[in-house]
């Protein structure tokens, strides 16, 4: 793709996520979609850091834990120590990157099945932990989470505060698309940098990697920790949209869902997670109307695109530009 | 000449099995040494032990005085010990121009950071690599499959594309892993010339190989090891001549033929 088309896609994008998507639901009335929104845009985030932990080759089903710790850093702060939310925001992403730093260098020596399922375990021993530490308040949960306060830069209101506002839906719908733009272009930029080549290197062979002086165990740290990060961001702000946190909020379901987007989405496109997490949560829901054989139709849908498309929704774009 | 690499009584066992039994040897700088023997001799075991991905039971190996055995493979890369494998091991989602790119990582002077950020020092190393990976494409005779993706590569290719890799690195001695296993004659001919080639650039090449007339053609010395143990070291002829060397090769053959 040359430069130019490249920016009028961004340009197209940003248009349709700031402008085109708020203007079609003022049009229709759908405010409910909003929420809707927020939750796709902020799952995505957590997504592109699965999706980093599969470009160096590991199979990570541990997003969940991180997305949760991230969500009670941010609560725990915001209620106890009357932390501003936007501080709690890089907080909890930090706090997760060391966690996972500490977490990581025992188990990132493992590949495949064995990373797959240690990774499991850690978002439900994760959940178990927020049941049984006092700080979280086990069972019931932090509640009652305040909205995000204003920002302000030498006195001038940069943005406001989200309770004196009569929707702060738009308001979340907002952070939460800035926050996904923020999160992919950084993705992008690192995929398409050296380090992205390097990440690449370890996925396919990590012995030829070690080979040619890469660090192998060094570059897995920093590649989950970033991941961990982008859970802890993305629960963070799930913290505060719902004002609540439970040990229930992520769970292992979420952890496989996180995966499943990157899957469906293409696990060779920087922007499959977004388009996965989308299609997957929409799909979802507009399966409700089945019933009961909501999780059946879902489940025998993802296996056939996983069949015919084991590259992802993307790969049908690139299928038409070569042919 | 001067010695680059001393390999010092090293031992490797793997449980009861003794593969390799208190081999010492010592590789001089821009030389051609060649580790033979019959299989199952510890040729393997013994090229994983000087490239640091295996640890040695007891002894070492000293690469200009200091010790890399025991360490990690990408630490003593970086000092300068580079191996090479067999062909399949490449990057094989990636063009020949891109594995051949991505393993400059040692020639780097920007930090990984300066990468995403796009410093001037970043850009000026990416100019940099781009330019030494043409030149080793060119030097492989690669420059027509230098955008075909590894994976498409034909046999002979992949193994001039091992090599290439490890060039990049920037070696001061190339550990090179069976370089000429399955090759026919012509094509054991061309690799012969290019090892060659290799150490006219400077470089220090310690290969493993099976073709005996292969290493009687290019090695300066030849190592033979048999049952883990060294046996005998030399120049060709005198290894040609070597009593052990006939014996250990003729008695694996009369086993095989069933006398």
């Amino acid at each position: 793709m040359t430069a130019t088309r490249k920016l009028a896609g961004l340009a197209i994008f940003l248009l349709a996520v700031f402008v085109l998507v708020p203007a079609l639901i003022a049009a229709t009335g759908r405010k409910d979609l909003y929420y809707t929104l927020t939750s796709v845009a902020l799952l995505s985030i957590a997504s592109a850091g699965v999706w980093l932990t599969f470009y160096i080759g590991r199979i990570n089903m541990g997003q969940g834990a991180f997305a949760l710790m991230g969500a009670y850093v941010a609560a725990v702060l915001v209620t106890r120590y009357g932390m501003s939310f936007w501080w709690t925001l890089p907080a909890a992403g930090l706090f997760c990157a060391l966690a996972s730093l500490l977490i990581g260098l025992p188990i990132l020596r493992l590949r495949g099945v064995y990373f797959a399922m240690v990774s499991l375990v850690l978002t439900e021993v994760t959940r178990l932990l927020a049941l049984a530490v006092p700080i979280t308040e086990g069972a019931k949960g932090i509640t009652n989470i305040p909205l995000p306060g204003a920002i302000s830069l030498f006195g001038i209101t940069l943005v406001p505060d989200f309770s004196t506002m009569e929707n702060p839906r738009i308001a979340f719908y907002y952070l939460a698309v800035t926050l996904m733009v923020i999160a992919f272009a950084a993705m992008y930029r690192l995929v398409n940098s050296r380090i992205g080549h390097i990440c690449m290197s370890l996925q396919q062979n990590e012995e030829l990697a070690s080979s040619i002086g890469v660090n192998i165990v060094h570059l897995r740290l920093i590649a989950f920790a970033i991941s961990s990060f982008l859970g802890g961001v993305s629960g963070a702000a799930f913290a505060a949209v719902t004002q609540s946190v439970y040990p229930s909020s992520f769970t292992v379901t979420d952890s496989v869902n996180f995966m499943l987007n990157c899957f469906l989405g293409g696990l060779g496109y920087v922007f499959g997670p977004m388009l996965g997490t989308l299609t997957l949560y929409f799909g979802w829901n507009l399966l409700f109307q089945t019933g009961e054989f909501q999780l059946l139709i879902y489940s025998s849908v993802m296996i056939l695109l996983m069949l015919v498309l084991p590259n992802g929704l993307l790969s049908l774009g690139e299928g038409r530009r070569k042919g | 000449m001067e010695t680059i690499l001393q390999i010092r009584d090293l031992t490797r066992r793997f449980g009861g099995l003794t593969a390799v039994n208190n081999v010492s040897f010592e590789v001089r700088e821009k030389e051609i040494l060649s580790v033979i023997g019959p299989n199952g001799a510890g040729k393997s075991t013994l090229f994983k032990l000087i490239a640091s991905f295996l640890k040695p039971t007891s002894g070492e190996v000293l690469y200009r005085g200091e010790r890399i055995s025991g360490l990690a493979p990408h630490i003593a890369a970086r000092k300068g010990v580079v191996r090479t494998f067999q062909e399949t091991t490449i990057f094989r989602n990636m063009t020949v121009r891109e594995n051949i790119i991505v393993a400059h990582h040692l020639r780097s002077k920007a930090s990984l950071a300066g990468f995403f950020f796009g410093t001037r020092a970043a850009r000026e190393d990416e100019r940099a690599f781009g330019e030494s990976a043409d030149e080793i494409i060119h030097f492989l005779n690669l420059d027509d499959l230098a955008r075909e993706k590894a994976k498409n590569l034909p046999h002979g290719h992949l193994r001039a594309l091992g090599i290439g890799i490890g060039l990049a690195t920037n070696p001061a001695v190339l550990l090179l892993d069976e370089p000429f296993a399955g090759m026919n004659h012509d094509e054991t001919h061309k690799a012969v010339a290019m090892v060659r080639r290799l150490r006219e650039r400077g470089l220090t090449v310690l290969l493993v190989e099976h073709d005996m007339p292969a290493v009687m053609k290019i090695s300066d010395r030849i190592v033979v090891i048999n049952f883990g143990q060294k046996i005998a070291e030399g120049t060709p002829l005198e290894i040609q001549n070597n009593e052990k060397v006939i014996e250990a090769y003729l008695g694996a053959e009369d086993e095989a033929i069933g006398m």
